[in-house]
């Protein structure tokens, strides 16, 4: 399940806006302009069904997110979406994983709070016995440079 | 018949008698004949694995998505509670305070070890540092990376965070750890071939009670490992995954 944002969870000045999510889902989001930064040394990690559900998520996931395991468990992946983030990119990645090959890019997550927080993302395909089962998403640290690069290409892509 | 037995060239010195005790045991509770054999380097072994000599293996996850995935290898067991984490340090007397902040050209010492050379070089993107714009300074252990620190003749060294800590005192003294990974998810597993498979849930089983005696504890114990855990097929499938991500 994918619930509105409310703004009792939000942490500072926040705009609104309503997204339109992958499977008809929509989702009124609160987003501030508050960014954490990535932790060093960390990977956060999860792992969905064939249909981006969530069936896993590490420490770090649950940490950077501002989610509970409970909240995010079951949920979509794209709970993480954040509205700076242009559709084409999440196109790519899906067009890309469903053709059993590894997706790579920068991306803008969510915070619950309304925060954000951006990571270099790699999401591979799970293959057991000839079949995808789900998919594994890792994110690491990204380097500065190519998020400031993002910051100028994102908006151009919508 | 006569099966083979061989360790990760990165095992900690310290306990490479400790491995020769692990076989003896082994053989004796299994009632096996296996000859352990200790490979000069990661490439020595890869060749002996291309060339299905090995039967059993205390395997870099490096290696584990080869061995699953080509060689029909299934996880045994690891380390109870432990997983490869890696260190970038430099020498304490180094300005640089964030690893964010280390600029293209450095002298980077580092060892052949798989996994810590990829989980270092991971913590070193942020700073856009990656194997084009940095000069490798080839070491064949941890110490000697150390060394080059002491030296000045690296401005970085990705070390194994086991094998840093390990490092005396007087040395940590005159480094610096920048940063140190918490990745917990990335561990040396043993592993069994095809030519074992038959003998997986024995062998297993007495791993897992291996620490329930005290000559079996006492193995343990000259290998640095409390006890055993299993690994079963879909936490190495999934660890390989992992790895499949952060290779790319």
């Amino acid at each position: 399940m994918l619930h509105d944002m409310k703004p009792e969870d939000i942490v500072g000045d926040f705009q609104e806006v309503t997204l339109a999510l992958y499977g008809g889902l929509s989702r009124k989001i609160l987003y501030t302009d508050i960014e954490t930064p990535y932790p060093d040394g960390k990977l956060i990690v999860s792992t969905t069904d064939k249909e981006g559900v969530i069936t896993h998520v590490n420490q770090s996931f649950i940490e950077m997110s501002g989610f509970g395991e409970e909240e995010l468990i079951g949920a979509p992946h794209s709970i993480l979406r954040h509205p700076d983030m242009p559709p084409a990119a999440f196109k790519d990645l899906w067009d890309t994983v469903n053709t059993g090959v590894k997706w790579q890019g920068f991306v803008k997550n969510l915070r619950k709070d309304g925060g954000y927080y951006w990571v270099k993302a790699t999401v591979i395909p799970n293959v057991r016995e000839g079949e995808v089962v789900g998919y594994t998403s890792v994110r690491r640290k990204p380097s500065r440079t190519k998020v400031e690069e993002c910051i100028k290409l994102y908006p151009t892509l919508f | 018949m006569s099966y083979q037995f061989t360790v990760s060239p990165d095992f900690t010195p310290i306990h490479l008698s400790g491995w020769y005790i692990f076989n003896t045991w082994l053989q004796k509770q299994t009632d096996n004949a296996i000859h352990l054999e200790m490979y000069n380097d990661f490439q020595e072994q890869r060749d002996a694995i291309k060339n299905d000599n090995v039967d059993l293996i205390y395997a870099n996850p490096f290696d584990a998505a080869m061995l699953v995935r080509e060689k029909g290898f299934k996880p045994l067991v690891k380390s109870a509670g432990e997983s490869d984490e890696a260190i970038i340090a430099v020498n304490a007397e180094n300005h640089v305070e964030d690893v964010a902040h280390l600029e293209a050209g450095i002298r980077l010492a580092v060892t052949d070890d798989p996994d810590v050379r990829m989980m270092g070089m991971i913590m070193l993107e942020p700073g856009d540092l990656d194997e084009s714009n940095i000069e490798v300074i080839p070491s064949d252990t941890y110490v000697i990376v150390a060394k080059h620190l002491l030296k000045n003749e690296a401005d970085a060294g990705i070390f194994l965070a086991e094998s840093y800590d390990e490092l005396s005192k007087m040395i940590r003294r005159q480094l610096r750890v920048l940063v140190r990974s918490q990745i917990s998810v990335i561990h040396h597993s043993l592993m069994i071939g095809p030519r074992l498979l038959d003998q997986r849930e024995k062998i297993h089983d007495t791993l897992i009670q291996m620490n329930n005696d005290d000559k079996g504890r006492g193995v343990l114990e000259s290998l640095g490992f409390e006890q055993w855990q299993t690994v079963d097929d879909e936490e190495m499938e999934f660890m390989i995954d992992l790895m499949d991500t952060l290779t790319m």
